[in-house]
């Protein structure tokens, strides 16, 4: 006889994926708002954020639920622990994902800029990035969680360049200020969802292995 | 987005409608000394009720007093107790015994009867007595208990000789077999083992489909995981009842929260 709490704890991993799943296209959006300057793609962002902070309130209560009624052990504790850290990482990417888009409105207010430097670079990393990690959520895949962990120095690193770069390029000559401080918004907030993915992965590598890997931990 | 905590409470009107048990003003005596004090609260068709408390707060008497077993203790009681509306007392008390049938807390099987006539022995003495019949039936209850594979080869053997968590099901099968409306049970899974225990618990889960289940139990985890109500119990009198989530999560009475965070008890 399957234990109904066995059920109950599916069903909070079953919203989880689904709520990655919306994030993550959101987040793909946001990111082709900007390449393409797609206006409509932008504003459905902003627009369907709402169902991912309902997802989380739907997550939070179910972990509440089985905290208080099932006291879980184990790895059923680890999980429900690393599911409620998930499910608030998501929610945080769902926000950095509509900050993206709003720059993508503003950037189509303004003349385009030549060039969106580390910006399409930058995109295509984070996104796989935050593919892999929800996969080895899915999978429950510690090696592929780790290798999303290695990724997140190099994201730190363009955000970095893209910042030298906007200044070098102000100072040098006379540019639209307005529109490169939001490719530096864009940058930053891509390098926070990376920020946020590392977490997820980080939660992965608790949940299945009972290790702490946050603030390189194992390195020490 | 903010949103407060989603924690129903119990005052609602789909509550009132599907009641199938109610106490009200409900006060119980042994002798001179009272054990229960203006007891009242509702409980609903298909629900699971725990009742929690301290050692002596009067949960089993309460429990006792939904099918008149108080009386068999000497016990007497003031107040009333409806079933589907009509009062117990004004039914003969074995007829109300079969549609309120009890478990207790340690395993009875009738020790000279085999597991094939514990389960049947009730049905034979309300007169359900056609052969086919009652092997259907005690098929059925063992089915409805999760021990019939455990036992199905081995009917003509003795109550006794299976293990305690084994027979304590059987007990469940036998008050199944008269078919009840309601289950109350008495502390059912504290003499047993752990695994025997999570197997009681998730029974109770898969019953409560079709059966309204009154549980008494001193493990308050317990109560957690299997009710849907909770009626917390002092010195005779009902602190507090409520959705079983807001009792472990935000309950109302300093009391309430002073027990189950294991203040105090």
């Amino acid at each position: 006889m399957e234990r109904h709490f066995q059920r109950e704890l599916e069903s909070i991993k079953t919203t989880l994926i689904k709520m990655g799943s919306v994030v993550e296209e959101n987040f793909a959006f946001a990111i082709q708002a900007v390449l393409e300057y797609n206006n409509s793609l932008a504003q459905h962002v902003i627009d369907t954020d709402n169902r991912v902070d309902s997802l989380e309130i739907e997550i939070d209560n179910a972990v509440i639920d089985l905290l208080a009624l099932q006291q879980p052990v184990a790895s059923d504790l680890r999980f429900i622990i690393a599911a409620q850290k998930i499910n608030n990482d998501l929610e945080r990417i769902g926000d950095h994902a509509v900050n993206i888009a709003e720059s993508a409105l503003t950037l189509l207010r303004y003349k385009k800029p030549e060039s969106l430097l580390e910006i399409p670079k930058m995109s295509a990393a984070t996104k796989l990035m935050l593919r892999h990690a929800l996969d080895s959520f899915i999978l429950l895949d510690p090696n592929m969680a780790r290798s999303v962990l290695e990724t997140d120095d190099q994201i730190d690193e363009l955000n970095r360049t893209m910042v030298t770069e906007v200044i070098d390029l102000l100072k040098s000559e006379k540019r639209f200020v307005e529109t490169d401080l939001e490719l530096i918004r864009i940058s930053r907030n891509l390098e926070r969802v990376a920020d946020m993915t590392t977490n997820i992965a980080e939660e992965v590598i608790f949940h299945t292995q009972a290790r702490v890997v946050k603030h390189h931990a194992e390195e020490k | 987005m903010t949103e407060t905590l989603q924690v129903p409470s119990i005052s609602s009107e789909s509550f009132e409608t599907d009641t199938k048990l109610e106490a009200k003003d409900v006060n119980a005596f042994f002798g001179k000394t009272q054990a229960l004090r203006n007891v009242s609260l509702r409980i609903q068709k298909n629900h699971v009720v725990a009742i929690i408390g301290p050692s002596g707060c009067g949960k089993s008497t309460f429990l006792r007093c939904l099918n008149r077993m108080h009386e068999v203790a000497g016990g007497t009681m003031t107040g009333t107790i409806l079933l589907d509306g009509e009062d117990i007392h004004q039914n003969d008390p074995v007829n109300l015994r079969r549609r309120v049938g009890m478990v207790f807390q340690k395993p009875n099987p009738f020790p000279t009867m085999s597991i094939f006539d514990n389960v049947a022995a009730g049905i034979r003495l309300n007169g359900m007595a056609h052969k086919n019949h009652i092997a259907e039936t005690v098929e059925r209850s063992l089915q409805q208990a999760a021990l019939w594979n455990e036992v199905k080869d081995s009917l003509s053997k003795s109550g006794m000789s299976i293990s305690g968590g084994q027979q304590q099901r059987l007990c469940i099968a036998r008050a199944l077999a008269v078919n009840p409306e309601v289950l109350l049970m008495d502390e059912p899974a504290s003499a047993l083992d752990p695994i025997s225990t999570a197997k009681i618990e998730e029974l109770i889960y898969e019953l409560k489909k079709d059966y309204t289940i009154v549980i008494v139990t001193h493990n308050m985890q317990q109560a957690a995981r299997v009710s849907d109500q909770t009626a917390f119990f002092y010195l005779g009198e009902l602190i507090e009842y409520d959705i079983t989530k807001k009792i472990f999560t935000m309950p109302s009475i300093k009391q309430t929260e002073d027990y189950v965070t294991g203040r105090f008890g």
